[in-house]
């Protein structure tokens, strides 16, 4: 469903502080599959994560989205495919103070412009799914650290995308939320969405939910000729 | 479309969100903004409205007054050199004017004495209401220019010798009325017993507030001016364009003469309060400096938590012009409210409470001042004048330093938005 | 009542109430004409000059009447002396340069 081909990302090009995160990735990410990136701090994984959703773009090589080619896209394209089709899901929950957990929830959904009502009510029901629609009108500054990660989680829903990535989600959870945490993911796998995750979590890693688990070192893919 | 205005009413609401977060601040800026239009725009209506009035109002004035000058100083103008002007081939008719100052120690306040001209110009309006001056008793106070009233005639007949018509103002301070009597003190020590015989409108407040209309002969005997001596002269000239002409030839012809023209005495009140001198410029570089320094807080930058913020929004999936619409939005509710709600106010403030706020400062060291309801002249110009100056500059600065911050992609966001 | 919409209907009101004043102003000029007629009618009569605005001083009454140069008189240029005299420049005649 996500193809790399020699995807290669370098940060400070001409620098002296050049370096190369990804060097030569080539990859596929099977469609409603669970799928883990492992490997150490260094590796590449959020480069990669980051490229895999079209947060960045590679310094080579190329990225195909469903056969479709969108490495080369314009920004806007890029961010409007970013919107319909992935949904974030970040290790800090990064919601925004002041404000409530609907409004927070509602977020990523405000540049498309649908009406108020039916938005609203999609916020509600996917606060109800993940159990916290109690909270609605709290300020987030009010949430416990597994009802921040959950509030989160639904933002990253709310336009119904179809691929979930997450980066490090269980870094800052104890094991009862972790444990929570892929109980969700396999709801997602249920409903058919595929699920990238970067971790280094052995809960993670060894879940049996976790269709594969690839290692990266140095930028590299573990197992691939260089 | 529908999704577009939609889509700005979710930027609004999440802004307003922003701003009501820092309320304390963000209102303090308002009122302060506020504040700043309300002084602007007050000084503009005032302003113009009196120029306008002014203009309108001193069409009428004398086409000449002509002066004496001797030792540098106003002197009092001989009768004979009336012949000499009657001369002048242009002129229509020249008449004396007995007026001068009377200082009242009681109310620490300068009074116009004046005695009203014999002569009638050469047109007059047939409108009844327009000839004379309304004069208001004091039992019916009631502000309508009614035609069957009382009217007042001061040519020559109604204005009997030991009685005086005072203007409003004067009614006000020394808090007299007609029928009393008032006492004055003459050149010479003696005691000058008056009876009021009526008081000038309150509508004409703004040119007889402070007028005294007193008969020729009780004139002399207060000031000590002898018969064969007057204030100043006035020169009826039936031609407009001849009356520079006319001014150069009485100059001529009386070497310590000086002569005023109409036109002079019209600039004179389209200068007034003018944005290029005194206090004025205090105020308008003020407002304009306090427009600067609200403009340049936000320009200088994002603090971490602004940028944190907007890292965000570009990593759930905002755009930049996303993000720049509500970088307006937040400049542009601040500074249109501010806008809006100055003006309001400096109408209201002007036109209906009689600039209150500027009154001590108008009003200065003289204990008589003119109550008076201008006529509300408005000068589009000005006012879309001060909306560029205030909603633009300060919207703009808003959005200028966020636009690096706006173009950050989610990538690097992503990275640097945790703890 | 959702937060854009306090916003949109606020402005809109004042909007609305600036027009008002805005309509207010011209029909005012136009109503109060009597009341300038009134006014200029007693200009004529008397043959005044000047509008009754800062009652000081002679020259600040009388500013188009007023002199440049007399010995111990002030003039309107002495911006200290009187608050009106920073609103007020003296009568071009007497600063323009022959």
């Amino acid at each position: 469903m996500i193809e790399l081909v020699n995807v290669k990302k370098v940060f400070n090009a001409g620098n002296p502080s050049e370096f190369s995160a990804l060097n030569s990735v080539n990859l596929h990410i099977g469609e409603n599959k669970v799928t883990v990136l492992r490997g150490p701090s260094g590796s590449g994984k959020t480069t990669l994560l980051s490229i895999i959703g079209c947060m960045s773009r590679p310094t080579a090589g190329r990225v195909r989205l469903g056969g479709r080619e969108i490495s080369s896209l314009p920004e806007r394209f890029l961010t409007d495919i970013r919107r319909k089709t992935f949904g974030f899901i970040f290790q800090q929950p990064n919601l925004i103070k002041g404000i409530s957990v609907l409004e927070n929830v509602m977020l990523p959904a405000y540049p498309l412009g649908e009406p108020r009502s039916r938005l609203r009510e999609k916020a509600m029901q996917g606060l109800a799914e993940l159990n916290i629609s109690t909270k609605a009108a709290s300020k987030v500054e009010w949430l416990s650290g597994g009802e921040a990660q959950r509030a989160s989680i639904v933002r990253a829903l709310i336009n119904k995308p179809t691929i979930i990535i997450a980066d490090e989600p269980t870094a800052h959870l104890d094991t009862k939320l972790s444990q929570r945490f892929m109980e969700i993911i396999e709801k997602f796998k249920a409903e058919g969405k595929t699920v990238i995750i970067t971790s280094h979590d052995p809960l993670v890693c060894d879940s049996k939910m976790v269709d594969r688990v690839i290692n990266l070192r140095d930028g590299r893919i573990e197992g691939e000729p260089s | 479309m529908r999704a577009w205005v939609e889509k700005q009413r979710y930027i609004i609401d999440f802004t307003l969100s922003s701003l009501i977060r820092r309320k304390v601040k963000n209102f303090g800026l308002l009122a302060l903004y506020t504040l700043i239009v309300f002084i602007l725009a007050s000084a503009m209506f005032f302003t113009y409205s009196i120029k306008r009035e002014a203009s309108l109002i001193l069409k009428g004035s004398p086409e000449i007054v002509v002066q004496r000058i001797k030792a540098g100083r106003h002197d009092l103008f001989p009768v004979r050199y009336l012949e000499t002007l009657r001369k002048i081939r242009g002129v229509a008719a020249v008449e004396g004017r007995l007026w001068g100052y009377y200082y009242d120690g009681l109310a620490g306040a300068n009074y116009t004495l004046l005695s009203p001209p014999t002569q009638q110009e050469a047109a007059e309006p047939a409108k009844p209401s327009a000839k004379t001056a309304v004069v208001e008793d004091e039992e019916t106070e009631h502000h309508g220019v009614d035609a069957s009233k009382p009217l007042f005639e001061h040519q020559g007949t109604a204005l009997e010798p030991g009685t005086l018509i005072i203007g409003n103002g004067i009614a006000r301070i020394r808090n007299i009325a007609k029928g009393e009597f008032m006492p004055f003190r003459a050149f010479d020590g003696t005691i000058l017993n008056f009876r009021i015989a009526g008081t000038l409108s309150s509508q004409s407040e703004l040119v007889s507030s402070d007028l005294m209309l007193i008969a020729e002969e009780d004139f002399r005997k207060l000031f000590g001016i002898e018969s064969d001596y007057v204030t100043d002269v006035t020169v009826v000239v039936d031609n407009p364009s001849e009356i520079d002409t006319v001014a150069s030839k009485i100059t001529k012809l009386l070497p310590d003469a000086r002569p005023i023209v109409r036109d002079e005495i019209l600039r004179t009140y389209d200068s007034i309060f003018n944005w290029r001198g005194g206090m004025m410029i205090v105020i308008f570089s003020a407002a304009v400096l306090a427009f600067v320094i609200f403009a340049w807080d936000k320009a200088s930058g994002l603090s971490a938590g602004e940028r944190r913020e907007i890292g965000i929004l570009k990593a759930v999936g905002w755009e930049t012009s996303d993000v720049i619409q509500m970088k307006f939005w937040e400049g542009a509710m601040i500074s249109l409210t501010a806008f809006l709600t100055g003006v309001i106010l400096a109408y209201i403030h002007v036109f209906f409470t009689g600039s209150l706020v500027f009154e001590p400062a108008l009003k200065g060291w003289s204990n008589l001042y003119p109550h008076f309801a201008l006529t509300p002249f408005i000068n589009a110009e000005q006012l879309i004048t001060l909306f560029f100056l205030t909603v633009v500059p300060y919207t703009v600065a808003t959005i200028v330093p966020t636009w690096r911050a706006a173009t950050i992609d989610p990538d690097s966001a992503m990275r640097h938005t945790g703890e | 009542m959702r937060k854009s919409s306090i916003f949109l209907w606020s402005i809109t009101v004042e909007a609305l109430l600036l027009a008002v004043f805005l309509a207010h102003a011209v029909f005012s000029t136009g109503a109060q004409q009597a009341n300038l007629e009134e006014k200029a009618a007693l200009v004529r009569k008397l043959k005044l000059t000047d509008l009754c605005l800062f009652t000081e001083a002679r020259y600040t009454r009388h500013l188009s009447q007023a002199d440049l140069n007399t010995a111990f008189q002030d003039h309107p240029l002495s911006l200290e002396h009187f608050p009106s005299g920073s609103f007020t420049l003296p009568p071009e005649r007497l600063t323009r340069r022959p």
